[in-house]
């Protein structure tokens, strides 16, 4: 569905409020084609087309949420919305007024076009499988365009819509030595992906060596940014959001109480401005270009949605309560050091399946996955045996980090559970003095 | 059900030109109500519906999904699945012919005492404002909420070789929980049913006891404030089945999976310690350890009569006296990997592909009680309700968390500990089960967000078991 014709349809809608009603009609669309690849082979492939709508019917101070799935038909369409608003009235009249009610009221429009250069995905495959040649290969392909729209009868009128592609795999050598890449974005070039997999090559004849077993114990360790993401991700669930600041359920409570804190160094930030996502919220919010979450290794602020924001009287300054577009600051060690600088250590490329240990004091468990190696006197020596650390946030960013990398990768979510991801995140790396393994 | 089977029908008339097809119909119907500090949350009412049209064709294999689902978009889709057959044709990883042909002819909907509808909206929301009054017994308890929701699944299947598979699937889900905090030690605490999900209608509120349940949940929290943590060593341990449907589920079911062991999953949910050669002589657990792939159970989260290929769904062990027998594996699978399996490839929706997935997956029932196994125990820990959970990508070593634990000592339940934790290996630690509850202490559970795939999928799971006891675990308590 277009932008044209989704405002037809909200505008369709619009017409059969009645009274006072207010309605706002969000919209979220994707056309996509997944391809699945095992062994250098296409497992699984096929093309998904899905269109969602959303309504949030308001009277005074009572409202009712609900969606459907549209077809792309208009007249079969405005059959499907009408009878939705028909049920979101007839319940409206049952729910009672709802104090933390939160909309926009300021009339507001914008519309994002990104540029695009996505190649058709079954030419994008082949080329894949011909690069790829010989290499045990497995991992997936996501790509098309992917558009979220928001009108209501107030006159706020939102379309962000973009085309990109997500190549995330993994190269295998044998059982679970493997080593991770991905390619992702919106300008294809398959010199880039032939980069990465000779990168990829690189790495498995490294996998090759005898892997090193690990006793557990405390090490010094290098995390790549797509092992940072992992622990960011964790703090990501309920670190950040003002719900859980208030109702002391943020992993960070000890932070905001002041009795532990991050290293100096240490600055998150919620980027809004980086034009992956929507820039506005579904209750028409426009969204700042930037959110302090952390500053100086100190608590700084939370992210607020309509609903929190109504409830503990913040300003909305997201559309939800999770960060979407996480920035950690960059430090100042010079990637190309950091094997030196490592010295004996780990070298963690990716964590796996990181769940709270214990977030009263934000400690966090995991495994290591996909290049990970041990390193002496600054050279890598093998290939090490998976790894599970259990640790706090508050030593691996706080007094055991030594530094953070001066560049960063900005990494594009390849989840698809709801749809594909706009999520990304801009990390650094880091080196810390230890890490403890416990299994 | 009407409607889909109108839909078919339209299909059916049209069909494609090819060796082999599907079609499955999806709708779901979602409510969701909750009250939380005794203000009702919005409430949340979604429909969705769609297709996936799959073909065989040329020698590939394709899908297409659509939330169009007139003559003219199933007919897209059917023309998208083709063109992908074509890339599967010359690209695939396996002959489009071990492709799974069904014919099945079944039926299945879930029995219901209670219909949703039978109770208004403002009942409903009577019942949960109770609820939340019985859960804000203390200044401590910092937040709390009770909700109600209702979930409707109705598919229709059919193939090209005559088969028409439908089902609905009801669910309510009753559930509470309770936060409390003082200073910088925040616990909470869930019960009303959120953790032990099952199909049917508002006869589960009752079942479940969501509004007895609240001043336990409240006061439990409260308690664990001030309890000591739970000790860091080792010693047996006592796991109630909140946290025995984890243990299962991922260091049972998740490594049983046979298109992991086919390195379907090695970039996302990971591969399998399991290998083929394994099935019908690996010693898996002690003698006490038996697992079934048991689509049969009444009410059970995933019991119905076929999967989404068509297979007929049947009850098979998985696990006799410890031993492994077969794989969770659908007929594709099977094909592939050349051994048994299960009628377990499931999609999460319309607009996701069949894959194999865990359906009920449970541990038959031992002897006894649960006084009976912590009988057993001169220095142990008994833990309840899982609140955290890791493991390898091989499904090997695991840690999980718990909301409660429970000090054992000289074979009697002693005070509460907080925060309370083990870790092992899976290909050790069923070897070290040395106690399962008997029939009259089987709960039936589940799981409703069970992640694997790519594209990813989350997918209801049922595990049925009683308590278990296990000798010799590593478990630890919070802190840094």
């Amino acid at each position: 569905m277009n932008a044209d014709a989704f405002f037809a349809l909200a505008d369709h809608l619009n017409a059969e409020l009645h009274g006072a009603e207010i309605l706002f009609s969000n919209l979220s669309n994707e056309s996509s084609d997944f391809v699945r690849l095992n062994r250098n082979r296409v497992r699984q492939a096929g093309h998904v087309g899905s269109t969602a709508l959303g309504l949030t019917l308001i009277e005074g101070s009572r409202q009712v949420e609900g969606g459907c799935d549209l077809s792309g038909d208009p007249t079969e369409d405005q059959a499907r919305a009408r009878r939705l608003l028909a049920r979101l009235r007839e319940r409206l009249a049952h729910v009672p007024d709802d104090p933390y009610l939160s909309y926009s009221a300021e009339p507001s429009e914008s519309d994002h076009r990104g540029d695009a250069r996505v190649p058709p995905a079954a030419e994008a495959i082949g080329e894949l499988i011909a690069s790829a040649d010989e290499m045990d290969l497995v991992g997936i392909w996501a790509s098309g365009e992917i558009a979220e729209g928001l009108a209501s009868s107030i006159g706020h009128r939102h379309w962000h819509a973009s085309a990109s592609f997500n190549l995330d795999w993994s190269g295998y050598l044998e059982a679970d030595k493997a080593v991770k890449s991905a390619y992702s974005g919106f300008d294809w070039d398959p010199a880039i992906l032939r980069g990465k997999l000779e990168t990829m090559r690189e790495g498995l004849h490294i996998m090759s060596r005898p892997a090193r077993i690990l006793e557990p114990g405390r090490y010094r360790a290098y995390l790549a940014p797509s092992a940072v993401e992992e622990l960011m991700g964790m703090l990501c669930w309920s670190g950040f959001d003002l719900k859980s600041h208030r109702t002391h359920q943020t992993p960070l409570l000890k932070m905001v109480r002041g009795e532990r804190s991050f290293d100096p160094r240490i600055g998150i930030h919620e980027a809004h401005d980086r034009g992956l996502a929507p820039r506005f919220t579904p209750e028409g919010f426009p969204t700042p270009p930037r959110v302090a979450l952390v500053e100086g290794g100190r608590f700084a602020g939370c992210l607020v949605d309509a609903r929190s924001g109504k409830e503990y009287g913040e300003p909305v300054n997201a559309a939800s309560d999770a960060p979407g577009s996480l920035g950690l600051d960059a430090g100042t060690l010079d990637a190309a050091e950091v094997p030196g600088q490592l010295d004996t250590g780990l070298w963690i490329g990716n964590l796996w399946y990181c769940n709270w240990s214990d977030p009263n004091d934000c400690r966090v468990t995991g495994m290591t996955r996909f290049g990970t190696y041990w390193v002496e006197s600054g050279e890598i020596v093998a290939p090490v045996k998976v790894m599970r650390f259990d640790d706090s946030l508050y030593h691996l960013l706080g007094d055991r980090l030594e530094g953070l990398t001066r560049e960063r990768e900005l990494l594009l979510s390849a989840e698809t559970y709801d749809g594909r991801s706009t999520d990304s995140a801009l990390l650094p790396g880091l080196l810390v003095s230890g890490i403890d393994l416990t299994l | 059900m009407q409607h889909l089977c109108d839909i078919a029908d339209l299909f059916l008339s049209r069909a494609p030109a090819c060796d082999y097809w599907t079609l499955r119909l999806v709708e779901e119907e979602h409510d969701h109500l909750e009250v939380r500090q005794g203000v009702v949350e919005p409430s949340r009412l979604t429909y969705s519906s769609g297709a996936m049209v799959t073909l065989v064709k040329d020698g590939g294999i394709g899908y297409g999904a659509t939330s169009d689902l007139s003559a003219a978009g199933l007919r897209a889709a059917a023309e998208r699945a083709a063109g992908w057959a074509r890339v599967h044709a010359r690209l695939g990883l396996f002959e489009a012919g071990i492709y799974p042909r069904s014919s099945t002819r079944a039926d299945y909907r879930t029995p219901i005492e209670e219909p949703w509808s039978t109770l208004p909206i403002g009942e409903k929301l009577d019942i949960l404002q109770a609820a939340n009054d019985a859960l804000a017994i203390d200044d401590r308890i910092v937040d709390w909420s009770a909700w109600l929701a209702r979930r409707r699944v109705s598919q229709l299947l059919i193939t090209s070789d005559g088969g028409r598979v439908s089902q609905v699937l009801d669910y309510v889900h009753p559930g509470l929980v309770a936060v409390a905090n003082e200073g910088s030690q925040t616990q909470r605490r869930h019960g009303g049913g959120s953790d032990g999900s099952q199909q049917g209608g508002l006869e589960r509120i009752v079942a479940v006891r969501l509004l007895e349940d609240a001043p336990r949940v409240a006061e439990e929290a409260l308690a664990l404030l001030g309890a000591p943590e739970c000790p860091a060593d080792t010693r047996d341990l006592v796991l109630l089945p909140s946290q025995m449907v984890l243990q299962i589920h991922e260091s049972i079911g998740h490594p049983l999976e046979l298109d992991r062991i086919l390195g379907d999953e090695r970039n996302y949910a990971g591969t399998s310690f399991v290998t083929p050669g394994m099935f019908g002589r690996y010693r898996y657990g002690s003698e006490l350890l038996n697992v079934t792939f048991d689509p049969t159970v009444p009410m059970e989260l995933v019991s119905g009569v076929a999967d989404d290929e068509g297979a007929p769904a049947v009850r098979e062990y998985l696990i006799r006296r410890g031993i492994l027998e077969r794989p969770l594996g659908g007929s594709l699978s099977q094909a592939r990997a050349g051994l048994p399996g299960t009628a377990n490839t499931r999609a999460s929706s319309w607009d996701r592909p069949p894959i194999d997935r865990m359906g009920n997956i449970n541990l038959e029932p031992g002897e006894g009680g649960l006084t009976d196994l912590i009988a057993q125990v001169e220095r142990g820990v008994l833990m309840d309700t899982n609140r955290s959970w890791s493991i390898d990508d091989s499904r090997n070593k695991f840690q999980f968390g718990c909301e409660l634990g429970r000090l054992i000592e000289d074979g009697e339940l002693k005070g509460l500990v907080r925060n309370p934790g083990y870790r092992g290996i899976s290909a050790s630690f069923w070897r070290s089960l040395d106690g399962v509850g008997g029939p009259e202490s089987l709960e039936i559970r589940g799981v409703c967000n069970c992640g694997k795939g790519e594209p990813n999928q989350s997918v209801y799971v049922g595990h049925a078991t009683p308590p278990c006891l296990f000798r010799d675990v590593a478990v630890f308590g919070g802190g840094e």
